[in-house]
Formats: C-alpha cells, sequence, structure tokens
C-alpha cells in the first residue's frame, strides 16, 4: 500500500452537551482504524487523548483539517468551544444527532432553564437542599475563585452557533457511513456542496424496512407500542403504531426496526425539510381514516405527545423550537 | 375606526395591529373573498391572502414558519365537507389541523390563533365576518411571542 | 497560591475539571474536582409515554446505554406493575453480561492498563494502549479489539440498535433468541471466558509481579475508608442485573440492605456550588463533610465496593479470584482506591462465566418475550448494578402513562464526594514541597479519578499484526515529537 507520502490529515473529535455515544460510533470502525491512522493524526479528543484546553488554544487557525463536533450546545462552555474548533478547523462538521438538531438533550426546550435546575436542585425526592444551593458562575472558596459555564436558557444545534460545513446525522451515526465520508475526504473526492447533509442515502427508512406494507395506507386508531402484539413482520403504521420512518432519511440500516422497534427519526429528515416535525405530523394525520370532524378528534386524542414524539431528535431545529413561555 | 393598543408589549409610535395569514383554497374561499371585495365587503386590514388549490395543500410547514417568522395567527379557508374540488383534499386538511392544534397545545401557543374555516365560493359575508372575528380575538391576544423567542439566540 | 487547573480532565466520558491550590510552600491547601455539565433528564422526560423512557435515557451515557436501558426498563415493569416473564429475563440478563464484558475489556485495557503497564509516570506519548501493546504484544492489542466487537454483536443482535438498546418493552423485550443464534453466543461466550481468565494472567504478571505497583496500589495516595455499596442476590452474591442493594461499613459489617423502592429511605443527595452534578451520601449515617469513616455518609459504588459489599461471586472461576484478592491484599473490606482495577477483572470473569450459563440454557429461545397482565401506570423504581455503580431510575406517572415526575441517581454521582476525596488525597500525597508540577504528577492526580470511571480512552488504532503501523505525536504546533512504529 506504498503511496507517495501525503501529509496526514489532523483531526479532532469534541463534544459539547454529549453522551460518547458518537465517540464510541467513532471507535467502532474497528478493522477500519488502520486506514484511518494511516491517514490522519488526532489532535484533541477528550476521551481518548491527552490533549488538554490550552493545547487547542495555542493550536494555529485553519491547522485541524476535519473537526467532528457532537453534542448540543447546550452552556457557555459548549458554545466557546464551538467557536474556538471553528476558527482553528478547515472543516467543522456537526457529528450525530444533537449537533445537528439538537438531539436528545433538546427535548429540554419544552421547559425553562428554571423548570430544570429546580428539578435537579431542590424538588428531586432524594435531593436534600434546605439551603436551596445552586451552582454558581463563579463561588469564592478561600484559595480562589471557581467558575462553572452559564446554563443557557435553551440547547441550540451546532449551526445555530458556528457556520457548519457538513453534517452527519445518527443517534449515532452508523460508523459505515463515517469511514464513507472520511474515505472520500481522503481520496480527495469532490464534496457535496458546502451545507449538505452527508453520509445518507436519499430516500426515505421505508425503502430498505424489510417490513411489509399494506395498500390500504389508513389508520382507524392509535396505539402505543405496548397496547399491540408486535407481528414482527407488518409495517408498525399498519398496526397503528406510530413510526417515524416515513419522514426519516436512511443511512442507519433500519437498525432499530430490525430491532423490532419503532423508528424514532434520529436521522433526519429528508432534504428540503425545513421542519421534520411537521412532516412525520402530517403523515400520520393524513392517513387517519375519516371525514367526521369528532371522530378525527377522538383518533388524534390517541396519540400521546405528538410534540415529543415527532420532534423527539430535533426539536431545537425545528421551526418552533422551544416551548414558548 | 379608533386603534385601540391592547397590549402594553406592542411599540407605542403606531399601536399594534395582528398580522393575520390567511391561506385560502382557490376554489371556494379565494372566490368568496373576491366576492366580498367586489361587494365592498368591509373587514379589517389584517389579512395576508395567501392563496392554494386546495386546503389539502397546506403542508403544516407553511403553518410553523409563518408562526416563527411573525404571523399573530393563520386562517384557512377551504371548501365545505363534501364539496372540495379535489374530492378528499378539505379532509386532509381538517386532520392536519386538528393534530396541529395538539401540537400547538404542547408548545404553549394559543388554539385561536391557528383556525380553519369552511367558506364557500357564494359565502362573501361569511368570510367578512369571520376576519372581524378573528381580527378582534387576536387583538386581545396581543402579538404571538413565537417569533421573538425563537430567533433569541444566548450569549 | 498557585493554581493548576486540569481542564478538562481527560481519558474518560463527560466534562470534568480539577482545580488544585498550593500554599507558598508547594504543599496542597485545597483541591476542587467540578462537573460543569448538566443536561436535565429528569425533568425533561416528564410528558413523555414511559414505555418510551428506556430509549431516552439510552443517551445519558454512550458507553453505558444499556444500563440505563436496564435500569429504566425494570421501572417501567414496575410502573405498569408487571414482572418480565422468565424468557425476557433471561435474555435481558445475557445482554447485559455482553454489555458488562465489553465494558470491562475497554476500560482495563485502554484506561487502566497505561497507568499500570506503562507506568504512572511514564510520558504522555506511551500512556494509551499502544504503550500497552509495546510490553504485551500486538497479538493481545487485536484479541482486544475482536473481543470487544464480539461482544458488541451480540449487543447488536439482542438489543436492536449496537449503541442505544432497544430491546426492552413494559414487561419484556422486543425479540427473542433462535437456537442457532444461542448456540453462535454460546460459543462467543466461552471466548470471553478464556479471554477473561488471560486479562487477569496479564494483570498477575506485569501488575502483580512487580513490586513497584503493587507498593502504588497498596501504600500509595490512592485510599479512602468509606462505607461499600453494590447489588446482591438472594445469597448475598454479586448481580449486577437483580437484587438488593447492600451497604458494608469501613470495618466489612453488613451496615443496611434496601430494595429498589426503599432507596429515598436510604440515599439523599447534596448539592455545593462549585459543581453541577449533586453529592449522594447515606441518609441513615448523615453529611458529615468530605471525610472519611464510620461516621461519614460518604460511600462508593465501584467493582471494588460491590465485591466488598458481597459475600462473594456466584459463579466458580470468579469466586476463586476473589477470594486471592482478598488474601493478596489483606482481608475484605479493601480501600485501596487503585484495587478497582483488579476487582474490575474478577467481574468481568464473571460476567463472561454468567453471559456462558445464559447462553447455555436452552429456555432463553422461548417464546413467551412479555408479561402483558399491566395495571393502571402509577410509580416504579428499577436498580441495576452500571459498570460505574448502583444506578437508579424512579418514574411517577399519570394513568395514561405519561411522566410526571422522574428521579435519576446514576452511577458515577455515587462517587462525586469519594472522587472529590481521593483526588485531593492523591494531590496531597503526590504535590509535595520542592516537586515539580509537571504533566506526569498532574496525570498521577487523575489516576485517582480514573480508578472509579470505567469509561472510554480507547485505541485510536488497531493492531492486526501483519500491516505496520505509524503513531505519531504531535506538538501543538504541528511538529512531530514522537513516532511509534509497529511493523
Amino acid at each position: 500500500m506504498a503511496e507517495e507520502h501525503k501529509p496526514k490529515l489532523k483531526m479532532a473529535v469534541y463534544w459539547g452537551a454529549a453522551c460518547g455515544g458518537c465517540c464510541v460510533s467513532v471507535l467502532d470502525v474497528h478493522e477500519t482504524l488502520l486506514t484511518v491512522i494511516q491517514h490522519a493524526d488526532l489532535v484533541f479528543w477528550p476521551i481518548a487523548l491527552d490533549t488538554k484546553y490550552s493545547d487547542v488554544d495555542a493550536m494555529e487557525d485553519k491547522s485541524i483539517d476535519i473537526t467532528l463536533f457532537n453534542g448540543a450546545v447546550r452552556n457557555s462552555e459548549n458554545e466557546h468551544m464551538a467557536h474556538v474548533l471553528r476558527a482553528k478547523s478547515k472543516l467543522l462538521i456537526a457529528y450525530g444527532s444533537c449537533a445537528h438538531m439538537g438531539g436528545i438533550p433538546g427535548l429540554a426546550n419544552f421547559f425553562s432553564k428554571e423548570e430544570i435546575l429546580k428539578r435537579a436542585f431542590d424538588e428531586t425526592p432524594s435531593t436534600e437542599n434546605p439551603d436551596k444551593v445552586r451552582p454558581q458562575l463563579e463561588y469564592n472558596v478561600p484559595e480562589g475563585t471557581l467558575t462553572l459555564p452559564k446554563f443557557y436558557e435553551d440547547v441550540y444545534t451546532l449551526n445555530q452557533i458556528v457556520d457548519v460545513d457538513y453534517f452527519i446525522p445518527g443517534c449515532p451515526p452508523q460508523t459505515e457511513r463515517l469511514v464513507e465520508v472520511f474515505l472520500a475526504i481522503v481520496n480527495g473526492t469532490e464534496l457535496p456542496p458546502k451545507g449538505s447533509v452527508i453520509g445518507v442515502a436519499e430516500h426515505a427508512q421505508c425503502e430498505e424496512c424489510k417490513r411489509i406494507r399494506s395498500d390500504n395506507r389508513s389508520i382507524n386508531r392509535f396505539y402505543r407500542p405496548w397496547e399491540i402484539e408486535d407481528d414482527g413482520v407488518s409495517c408498525f403504521i399498519d398496526q397503528g403504531v406510530i413510526c417515524l420512518g416515513p419522514a426519516t432519511i436512511s443511512g442507519c440500516g433500519v437498525r432499530c426496526v430490525k430491532g423490532n422497534a419503532p423508528c424514532r427519526g434520529c436521522y433526519g429528515p429528508m432534504s428540503d425539510v425545513v421542519d421534520m416535525g411537521a412532516k412525520i405530523l402530517s403523515t400520520m394525520a393524513t392517513m387517519i381514516n375519516s371525514e367526521d370532524e369528532n371522530e378525527i378528534i377522538k383518533v388524534i386524542d390517541k396519540i400521546d405527545d405528538p410534540a415529543g414524539l415527532f420532534y423527539r431528535f430535533s426539536l431545537p431545529a425545528s421551526k418552533i423550537r422551544r416551548k414558548i413561555q | 375606526m379608533e386603534e385601540v393598543n391592547n397590549n402594553p408589549a406592542a411599540p407605542s409610535a403606531k399601536a399594534w395591529k395582528p398580522k393575520i395569514l390567511a391561506i385560502f383554497c382557490n376554489w371556494c374561499t379565494y372566490t368568496a373573498s373576491d366576492l366580498a371585495g367586489v361587494s365592498r365587503l368591509k373587514y379589517p386590514a389584517t389579512t395576508r391572502v395567501l392563496r392554494v388549490m386546495c386546503s389539502g395543500r397546506i403542508d403544516p410547514q407553511f403553518i410553523l414558519t409563518a408562526f416563527s417568522e411573525g404571523a399573530d395567527a393563520i386562517l384557512i379557508g377551504g371548501c365545505h365537507p363534501g364539496d372540495c374540488h379535489y374530492a378528499t383534499g378539505n379532509y386532509k386538511c381538517l386532520r392536519r389541523f386538528h393534530l396541529l392544534q395538539k401540537y400547538m397545545k404542547q408548545m404553549n401557543i394559543e388554539p385561536e390563533r391557528l383556525r380553519l374555516e369552511w367558506i364557500s365560493a357564494s359565502e362573501g359575508k361569511r368570510l367578512a365576518e369571520v376576519v372581524g372575528e378573528m381580527s378582534e380575538t387576536i387583538q386581545n391576544l396581543g402579538p404571538n411571542k413565537v417569533k421573538q423567542q425563537v430567533s433569541h439566540i444566548e450569549k | 497560591m498557585t493554581r493548576y487547573s486540569i481542564d478538562p480532565i481527560t481519558r474518560l466520558e463527560g466534562h470534568g475539571k480539577i482545580e488544585i491550590f498550593t500554599n507558598d510552600d508547594g504543599e496542597v491547601e485545597n483541591v476542587y474536582f467540578q462537573v460543569p455539565e448538566l443536561r436535565g433528564f429528569e425533568k425533561f422526560v416528564e410528558g413523555r409515554p414511559v414505555e418510551e423512557v428506556p430509549q431516552i435515557v439510552t443517551k445519558i451515557c454512550g458507553v453505558c446505554p444499556g444500563c440505563h436501558h436496564m435500569a429504566s426498563g425494570k421501572a417501567v415493569d414496575a410502573v405498569f406493575g408487571v414482572e418480565p416473564t422468565n424468557t425476557a429475563k433471561m435474555i435481558r440478563e445475557l445482554f447485559y453480561m455482553a454489555h458488562f464484558v465489553h465494558s470491562h475489556i475497554a476500560h482495563f485495557y485502554a484506561l487502566g492498563a497505561p497507568d499500570f503497564v506503562v507506568g504512572p509516570g511514564a510520558p504522555k506519548a506511551e500512556r494509551n494502549v499502544l504503550g500497552v501493546i509495546n510490553k504485551v504484544g500486538v497479538e493481545i492489542g487485536t484479541e482486544v479489539l475482536k473481543q470487544r466487537r464480539i461482544a458488541q454483536e451480540i449487543q447488536a443482535l439482542i438489543g436492536g440498535h449496537q449503541t442505544h438498546v432497544v430491546m426492552n418493552v413494559p414487561g419484556g423485550v422486543r425479540k427473542g433468541i433462535k437456537e442457532d443464534e444461542r448456540l453462535d453466543i454460546v460459543a462467543k461466550s466461552k471466548g470471553f471466558v478464556e479471554f477473561a481468565k488471560f486479562s487477569m494472567k496479564i494483570f498477575n504478571d506485569v501488575v502483580l509481579a512487580n513490586k513497584d505497583y503493587v507498593d502504588i496500589i497498596v501504600n500509595g495516595p490512592y485510599s479512602l475508608k468509606i462505607h461499600s455499596m453494590g447489588l446482591v442476590d438472594a445469597n448475598n452474591k454479586v448481580n449486577f442485573y437483580d437484587g438488593k442493594v447492600r451497604v458494608v461499613d469501613t470495618t466489612g459489617k453488613e451496615l443496611l440492605t434496601y430494595k429498589p423502592n426503599e432507596y429515598l429511605e436510604n440515599i439523599a443527595e447534596r448539592v455545593e456550588p462549585w459543581s453541577y452534578l449533586k453529592f449522594p451520601y447515606l441518609k441513615k449515617v448523615g453529611w458529615k463533610g468530605f471525610v472519611e469513616g464510620q461516621d461519614s455518609g460518604v460511600y462508593h459504588a465501584t467493582p471494588l465496593s460491590r465485591l466488598n459489599a458481597s459475600d462473594g461471586m456466584a459463579t466458580p472461576v470468579a469466586q476463586e479470584e476473589y477470594e486471592r484478592m482478598y488474601s493478596v491484599l489483606g482481608g475484605k473490606p479493601v480501600n485501596n482506591t487503585l484495587a478497582m482495577h483488579w476487582a474490575r477483572l474478577v467481574e468481568l470473569i464473571y460476567a463472561a462465566e454468567h453471559c456462558l450459563e445464559l447462553a447455555e440454557n436452552k429456555e432463553i429461545t422461548g417464546t413467551d418475550l412479555r408479561n402483558k397482565m399491566y395495571q393502571t401506570p402509577k410509580e416504579g423504581v428499577g436498580i441495576v448494578e452500571a459498570q460505574r455503580g448502583t444506578l437508579t431510575h424512579h418514574y411517577q406517572t399519570d394513568d395514561r402513562g405519561l411522566v410526571t415526575k422522574a428521579n435519576l441517581i446514576v452511577g458515577t454521582t455515587n462517587n462525586h464526594a469519594p472522587i472529590s476525596m481521593s483526588i485531593k488525597k492523591a494531590a496531597q500525597g503526590i504535590i509535595k514541597k520542592g516537586v515539580k508540577v509537571d504533566d506526569g504528577i498532574l496525570n498521577m492526580v487523575e489516576m485517582a479519578f480514573r480508578a472509579y470511571d470505567p469509561c472510554f480512552s480507547c485505541a485510536t488504532h488497531s493492531l492486526p499484526g501483519k500491516m505496520p503501523m505509524i503513531l505519531n505525536i504531535r506538538k501543538a504546533d504541528g511538529d512531530i515529537i514522537q513516532t511509534i512504529k509497529r511493523d
């Protein structure tokens, strides 16, 4: 595999309000790791390397070739690092659902900052906090001043904070998609226009799903998943269980449905869609098998938590990106 | 007619009036609004009319985009059940409307800000009444807070 | 006053920083371990259908999502007033043992081993899995990655999604195991047992046979005399999936036990203004500050505490190793923080053996996957052992099963106070007058932290043995300061 010597790509992986699953997905390249490290040096990756913030500050602007930024922007530290890494990186990629659309942490946008802090520090039954202590942005101890980042009112996606070159969606992205993108960059393949979602196939989950869809695409009643006996073969929607597959772009290999769970949309919307939840809302509503308003209302009454379901991963990226206060 | 500023949050230089996006289907409600016009029926100048071929064309994305960009309210006008020019388009609109209402409730947006009315081509007077009613209701509710809240980025 | 900031702490999952203050004599005055992150799961699951929560809480952690999925699944069972079917319970436990195997392997080789095998004060460039491989050989490295991959494949097969598992439903699981899959898992589990035993052998040969390392484990500034918590079965043997919570005190005597729905009588959480993470303590003993001892409510929930809190391991080889560990370290309970690495290997052997036991049981291919005798949903608590400690999920719902309130006490959270204390003790023991505080010294302080958290610091390199591999270590300005080659 002798090649003329090409300088290695400098790569960074960083996390905002994240769970570590995206870092795990990078590690899940398994054997292809060898190819990866032939072409890239990792320069900053808190889960794996001992590079500290001061080392990153010392890097020159645009000295990192690719940064995979995963996790949402939840606090001032996440925001600060988004700006730092934007400056230091040639390509800044929003990696994973949280950076792309807000992800699961985005569900916090159904609540105010005060409601969240109150629950965590005052209300939970195991918390003993009679003096109503709250974490402080600055706190003086005898030895000096300790600081904590500011918890923001809203959760943001990465591109609401900084300019993003590409998006690789998924919770986490399916590792094979990451490898495809990485090899494309390494081989100098022309990338799609800036701002594109990459690592996806341009069709909905349904096209790859092995479950059988009936011709009768109408719903008489919605069921919670545990209210039915899933036959393991029929489309969930035919069984009355809401599945976000029709509104979700492909790339994950229909992994949840293979585990007999309906899709919850982590891969994000089809291209040209501006609000993912609105599309699945439209699909589910349109399929209701009734022309009578009262019946329609009764059927819809069975849909519990439509906002939390349709926007499970995408609330901060949606048009009405937080509950109005 | 005297403009009343019901909302203390509105700019004081000019009394606030609602901006209502009116999405009317070509065959029924849009024709009714033409009829109201030629009949010189008076109704508040709060609506911005968008014509679609059928209320079934209305993608919920239109609704949410309009709210996020500053619409105080949205009025959908379509053909009466059974009269849709494309047979079933208005039923689809009806179903989406109700699920949108449920979503809006979760997002704490007042249900009055999205209204669906069946108004046939000959019902010019009804159209004027509906717009009048809705303008008053939204005037009392005040401006929609959506745009301000979703466009604010904390630093 | 001089201030050293370790920001961020690295080679673990999550955000954190350590502030060390030394006086003019170079002695450590105080150390603060701060967690700057908070996402609010306890609030934003409100309003969600409770059966969706097991798939939402996996996103708390991408390294131990299976743990949250299990605790949550059990809480949801309790909310609906059902016990899972026997088949479902076996399937869940089988998944869970594979989850422990994959995680404990990764932690030992990539996180724990570097600080031991290469040496705690070794240069940064060597303190990683490559340095370990240099010492123990490339074949082992390949085997590590292979076993990890196999365990993950079993997880994906049973759990659906490879990382954020989707298997649990109220009263059971979504998918069964076919006979050919079972046989395949049996074969793979046998591989796990062999590899687990082999890993213990490495620990013996490289760590325990080295007097300096043993000295650091036993006599280094890494010990805390605090209470130990772990889940145990009816025979007081370690169990990751089910049982009662047992706490033994600093003398090794049973202090208290509790069932999941009694957790509020036993655990309380404290708030400090300099961290977003709370500090649990034993309610009945009370909070006396960040202090050790019998009268302090501080406790730890770790592989070591689990072994301390139990009367043994439920599988034979693990039991032998349990006995050997305590015999070498001088009896129960063991307070040496770095012994957590040893305890973790004992647990790895148990997880592998139990995985094999479950897979060999033909009943696991049963078809009754779900107990549907649901009551009106109301309230439930689920407790499991995460790799990092006892994990508690508690939900309350309305009649439709939408969450009204949630409370979580997460594995590492249990250890927030002990970790703070361990770091401080380590810093005070290592940073003294005349000591130059460099990267190696600061890493030795971080070691106090790493023992608690079996997180991911894994291979950035894979080692098939046949192809050459180059690791370039670069300075911040891009210059290569070291190249490690493997032919």
